[in-house]
């Protein structure tokens, strides 16, 4: 138990609104290990994000986690008030989201805010702090220190104020830290650059990282293990070659087909027909049913789910005991 | 001057460059200078008809301004662009299919628009029967016409969008990232949808696109451009069977691809210099491993015989002993 960083058991994220209660996130558990990258992949509005959000503790609301429990290093963080939540995020959890130039203040030079940053979180005087600022700027590959600390964030390219970002979200050295599509704003040669950056900070520091993406092309360069969602829920969790190579869920299946290739030839891309249901609009049974070439009677009755307790499978009944029809074989 | 009998877009020598000076009492008082962008920097290429030809870079490149510069929507500053076509038949198709789309209009009245703009006589019954078999083609219902925008998803919008480009009975379609909002399943969607079409109607794309995995699938011909320039030009094929230039084999290596996932690679560092100030001689060499001194006084052209040059590189083109 002593390497897992993060613990998310069962987690079900709601938004209630006028019409009835939303679920955004529905009944995730998956655990990062240290100095292990864990991708979460999923298409607009599978709940990627909001479980990022979640762990961070930064659901807007009247989004709300209605059950299930965070474990931080062994550490209960779902139930703690603002004000502790505050405390644990940037000091044990830091966060890289997608676009730098929100997540910096465009007012301040970036060396002022990476002080003032680590002064919240350490015990470090006004100099130190700012060697220290120094130090993780050269860490995070920004060229001429001395010169660049003073600037704004405006003087920057997106690239260099992600490295920012990435510097700021170090600051305290944390445990865990969640990247919710941190280069996809950025061109693919700057985010070559920030994978590369990324995966070398897990190794070296033992951090575990989050990374939450819709790429699968940058989680399979970059993930040691991935989780896909489908419409709030976990369709499959597995070692990234696994997962790529050998997909056991019809969703992930129709996911990898319908990717473009750079090595082979197809007349027409696989396609996966429809669209991924409404939050309103979930199916009883699985939720990839109404899509799926195979599913049967069970499929829409019964939510499959991950086999309790496993770190890797496919939530489908085919996929798990071999046959759709309802039975006694569950 | 047509150089062959089939093209249905020339352009040649063109260039577009856009005034980034400060306001006039800065200038005046800051001494600041006059500065202009060359967003498009002597840009030729042709595109026969039926086919695809591909532009690809990074942000900044100026194939997105080259996309309005060929639908007219931006004058060239010099160069020209010659369509040998229907100039009615040319239509666009652009990214965001969220800004594309009039919100307060009902979809079958954006679709119908061309129809109403282009044949302004043609009965409205006929508008209407029209209007109800693209809605069929791009894969929606008729009963979708009545609906808002705001009732799609991301990706029946863009085909709101084909449909709409469609309505003028197009010959030419200028794609701007037309899948780049989109997520990949539904992408998969667009981009079949967009093949067939081509095929059933005879369209010639003109496909702008970041994403090098998307323009192998679309594209005949592919030109990566940097910095307003095209610096090579070559069918897919051999584009990514025999790269040339410096610059596509960093754009070929540094794609995550699913695959052969280069886990352990060190990427290739530097960033894409400003556009208002590119380094003299080739505007590549200070990121390219290959460069020598010439490389960084002398530009590289592939203007002189237009269209048999493939790359503008010195390295590639003398053949130095680095070079494949």
């Amino acid at each position: 138990m002593s390497d897992v960083v993060l613990d998310v058991r069962n987690l079900r994220v709601e938004f209630p609104t006028r019409k009835g209660v939303l679920v955004a996130v529905d009944d995730i558990s998956l655990q990062i290990r240290r100095g292990e990258i864990l991708g979460v992949v999923g298409e607009s509005g599978a709940g990627k994000s909001m479980t990022g959000m979640s762990i961070l503790g930064l659901l807007e609301p009247p989004g709300r986690i209605a059950a299930g429990s965070i474990h931080l290093s062994g550490d209960r963080i779902d139930d703690l008030d603002d004000r502790a939540m505050q405390a644990v995020r940037g000091r044990r959890i830091g966060a890289i989201f997608q676009d730098p130039l929100t997540s910096l203040n465009p007012l301040f030079r970036v060396g002022d805010q990476l002080v003032e940053t680590i002064r919240l979180h350490t015990d470090l005087d006004k100099r130190q702090a700012r060697d220290r600022a120094k130090d993780l700027m050269r860490e995070v590959g920004i060229p001429a220190v001395e010169e660049r600390i003073d600037s704004y964030p405006h003087q920057f390219s997106g690239g260099m104020r992600q490295r920012i970002v990435i510097a700021l979200a170090l600051c305290a050295e944390p445990e865990l830290i969640v990247a919710d599509e941190p280069t996809t704003a950025l061109d693919v040669s700057i985010q070559a650059q920030i994978t590369a950056l990324l995966k070398r900070l897990c190794r070296e520091r033992g951090t575990a990282v989050m990374l939450v993406t819709h790429d699968m092309g940058v989680i399979a360069e970059t993930a040691d293990r991935v989780a896909v969602m489908y419409a709030g829920r976990l369709v499959e969790i597995g070692k990234v070659e696994d997962v790529v190579r050998r997909p056991q869920h019809p969703y992930t299946i129709g996911l990898m087909g319908s990717i473009p290739s750079l090595r082979k030839d197809v007349e027409e891309l696989q396609m996966i027909p429809g669209a991924m249901p409404r939050l309103n609009a979930i199916p009883p049974g699985c939720a990839f049913n109404p899509r799926c070439t195979q599913a049967g009677p069970r499929c829409r009755a019964e939510v499959p789910r991950i086999p309790g307790g496993h770190s890797t499978g496919a939530a489908c009944w085919l996929a798990q005991t071999g046959t759709v029809e309802k039975g006694e074989a569950a | 001057m047509t150089l062959r009998p089939d093209a249905i877009l020339e352009v040649d020598a063109l260039e577009r460059r856009f005034d980034v000076s400060a306001p006039w009492l800065n200038r005046l008082i800051e001494r600041k200078p006059r500065r202009t962008l060359r967003a498009v920097d002597g840009v030729d290429f042709i595109i026969r008809r039926g086919q695809t030809l591909a532009l690809v870079g990074e942000s900044g490149c100026g194939k997105s301004t080259i996309a309005k510069l060929v639908t007219g929507l931006h004058a060239p500053s010099g160069g020209n662009i010659r369509f040998h076509g229907d100039r009615d038949r040319l239509q666009m198709i652009f990214q965001d299919p969220f800004a594309s789309l009039n919100p307060r209009w009902r979809v079958a009245r954006i679709i119908a628009e061309p129809l109403r703009t282009l044949r302004p006589e043609t009965p409205e019954a006929e508008v209407s029967a029209r209007v109800d078999e693209l809605l069929r083609t791009v894969g929606l219902a008729p009963a979708d016409g009545l609906k808002f925008p705001h009732e799609f998803s991301g990706g029946q919008r863009q085909r709101i969008s084909i449909a709409r480009a469609l309505a003028g009975e197009p010959e030419f379609l200028v794609c701007d990232e037309p899948t780049s909002a989109l997520d990949v399943s539904v992408q998969a969607q667009v981009l079949n949808l967009m093949k067939r079409l081509q095929k059933e109607m005879e369209l010639t794309y003109l496909f702008i696109s970041h994403d090098l995995s998307v323009v192998r699938h679309m594209a005949d011909v592919i030109a990566v451009m940097y910095l307003g320039r095209i610096v090579e030009i070559q069918p897919t094929a051999d584009l990514f069977a025999n790269p040339l230039h410096p610059y596509t084999r960093l754009l070929l290596e540094t794609i995550p691809d699913l695959e052969a996932p280069k886990r352990d690679r060190a990427p290739m560092g530097g960033e894409v210099p400003s556009p208002v100030s590119p380094p003299p001689g080739c505007s590549f060499h200070p990121r390219c491993p290959l460069a020598f001194e010439r490389c960084k006084q002398e530009r590289p052209e592939r203007r002189s015989h237009v269209h048999n040059r493939r790359v503008a590189c010195f390295a590639a083109e003398e053949g130095g002993p680095d070079v494949r």
